[in-house]
């Protein structure tokens, strides 16, 4: 399906697999970090073992330390361990500028970014809202970002009810999204691909399925997404998706979701403009696949206890026309 | 023996609270509002019959965990403010609508009365929901309006607000000593309908 190149294991959710600047340089520190750590720690128990195996008390022997070793053995102890402390010392200062090298770095990113994306955290599902200084041209795409390779984009995250935590592995470490304190985070997307993003702050029942799905494409595909999604959604073209838009509009949808161009102008759930066109449905926890959206449709408590969303008693007609509808929004 | 006894207690302070919190996560299928037109039940004040004529076991059994159930009141509470309730009756103290949170009920204060007014709507405003809200809602809605005056347990009552509210938590209002239903003023149904 659209998704099968997000299998797991295949690097779409791993810090370890960096596709942008600021998850480069997080990996790089990582490695820094693990790295000397690693030799620091081969060095201190290879000495502790060498220690052992070399100074054991033979049979007969006081194993006591010395109390009053001879003078110059005493300066020769003393030297080597203010070397090492020395040498602890620059250790340390190595691995404290080489973090605040990387914090430098990303901070320069802050300074200029070329795109503005509103995150908001719902229970459970994420709106992302392209900023633009014209408010007609302002689109929201939920659960769904798409994002242009190379450039750099500002997050503003806002929670319409809980503490969620905004993470994408592969671009950035997370941020938290703090209901009434909005926050702010800068990346750069380098390398084209699909990923997935989670929450990463315990939010509630459906927390671990909180997801989303990051598409990072070359600019000017990525302005033509834009361009598409501030388009009304589509006319329904057929007899059932006309029947469907009818059932859509006329059902407790509409108490809760958006089509643009239609009547329906419900903020709570999901904007559904352009809901057919997405590669996955309800948060990203599953596919976007037809056979999947009338399951979540007729009833989505059924596949994630909690949500808002309620289960609908459509006859296999209107449910049949209704999903027609909602796959023909591309 | 003393720790038997104690184990017991700690069991039954624990078991107590059980029905209080169980979640309605998947609410049966047919718990959906099919009403596809809208029908007026009362047009003047007056309590209503105490049950929906024709309604099954099932859904009788969804309006006693609704009306039971802190889980269903607390989602109600978010429902009232998420569906513009407080457009007209305000936090409960009313506005263009009449107070909810006070003792006196135009059409009845039982579960019944309440889901009716609210999918078959009343006269003078109070628009029918019902083709558009899922009826499981209908009665988290209705168990979080009774608890805005006192007629749920206290137990069972929110405890507290997710934002700034000018009424203290539903939990803290006192149980009405007895439920007025109101005679019809005289002129009052009169008077509203040239006004919207």
């Amino acid at each position: 399906m659209k998704l099968a190149g997000l299998a797991a294991g295949n690097g779409a959710q791993s810090a370890l697999h960096p596709a942008g600047v600021n998850a480069a340089r997080i990996r790089d520190l990582l490695g820094a970090y693990t790295g000397v750590a690693a030799v620091v720690f081969v060095l201190v128990v290879g000495c502790a073992l060498l220690a052992l195996a070399r100074r054991r008390a033979r049979p007969g022997e006081d194993s006591a330390p010395q109390r009053h070793p001879a003078p110059a053995r005493e300066r020769r102890t003393v030297r080597i361990v203010e070397a090492l402390s020395v040498l602890t010392a620059l250790t340390l200062l190595g691995l404290t500028l080489a973090d605040f090298r990387t914090r430098h770095a990303m901070a320069a990113l802050d300074a200029r970014p070329e795109l503005t994306v509103k995150v908001t955290g719902h229970q459970w599902w994420w709106d992302f809202e392209y900023q633009d200084p014209r408010p007609d041209r302002i689109v929201t795409s939920p659960n769904e970002l798409h994002l242009p390779a190379g450039r750099v984009v500002r997050f503003d995250l806002a929670s319409h009810d809980v503490i969620h935590s905004f993470w994408i592995p592969t671009l950035h470490g997370k941020k938290d999204l703090v209901p009434g304190d909005p926050t702010s985070t800068t990346l750069r997307p380098d390398r084209v691909g699909t990923y997935y993003g989670q929450c990463a702050e315990f939010c509630g029942m459906q927390h671990a399925t909180m997801r989303f799905v990051v598409v990072v494409e070359p600019p000017d595909r990525f302005a033509r997404w834009l361009e598409a999604q501030r388009a009304p959604a589509a006319e329904p073209a057929t007899a059932s998706t006309q029947r469907g838009r009818a059932v859509f509009l006329g059902g407790p949808c509409v108490l809760c979701h958006a089509v643009a161009g239609t009547p329906a102008a419900g903020r709570l759930g999901p904007d559904l403009s352009h809901v057919g066109g997405r590669l996955a449905l309800a948060s990203a926890s599953l596919p976007g696949t037809r056979d999947h959206l009338t399951r979540w449709v007729e009833n989505a408590p059924a596949t994630r206890p909690g949500v808002m969303m309620p289960p609908t008693a459509l006859s296999s007609r209107d449910l049949d026309d209704l999903v027609n509808y909602l796959a023909s929004l591309k | 023996m003393r720790a038997a006894g104690l184990a017991l207690a700690v069991l039954v302070l624990v078991l107590g609270g059980c029905e209080r919190e169980t979640r309605d996560l998947a609410p049966p299928a047919h718990a959906v509002a099919t009403v596809a037109t809208v029908r007026a039940h009362r047009l003047t004040p007056g309590p209503d019959s105490a049950l929906v004529p024709g309604r099954s076991a099932a859904d009788r059994g969804l309006v006693e965990h609704a009306v039971q159930n802190s889980y269903a009141v607390s989602q109600g509470k978010q429902l009232f403010q998420k569906y513009n309730c407080t457009g007209c009756h305000s936090a409960g103290g009313g506005g263009m609508g009449p107070a909810l949170m006070d003792d006196r009920w135009l059409y009845g204060s039982s579960p019944d009365s309440i889901y009716r007014s609210i999918t078959a709507g009343r006269v003078n405003g109070m628009p029918a929901f019902g083709p558009r809200l899922a009826q499981a809602d209908a009665w988290r809605l209705v168990a979080y309006v009774r608890s805005l005056s006192g007629l749920v347990a206290q137990d069972v009552a929110p405890g507290r607000n997710d934002a700034m509210k000018a009424n203290p938590p539903e939990n803290t209002i006192n149980p009405p000593r007895r439920v007025v239903v109101s005679a019809p003023p005289p002129a009052a149904t009169a008077s509203h309908v040239g006004t919207p």
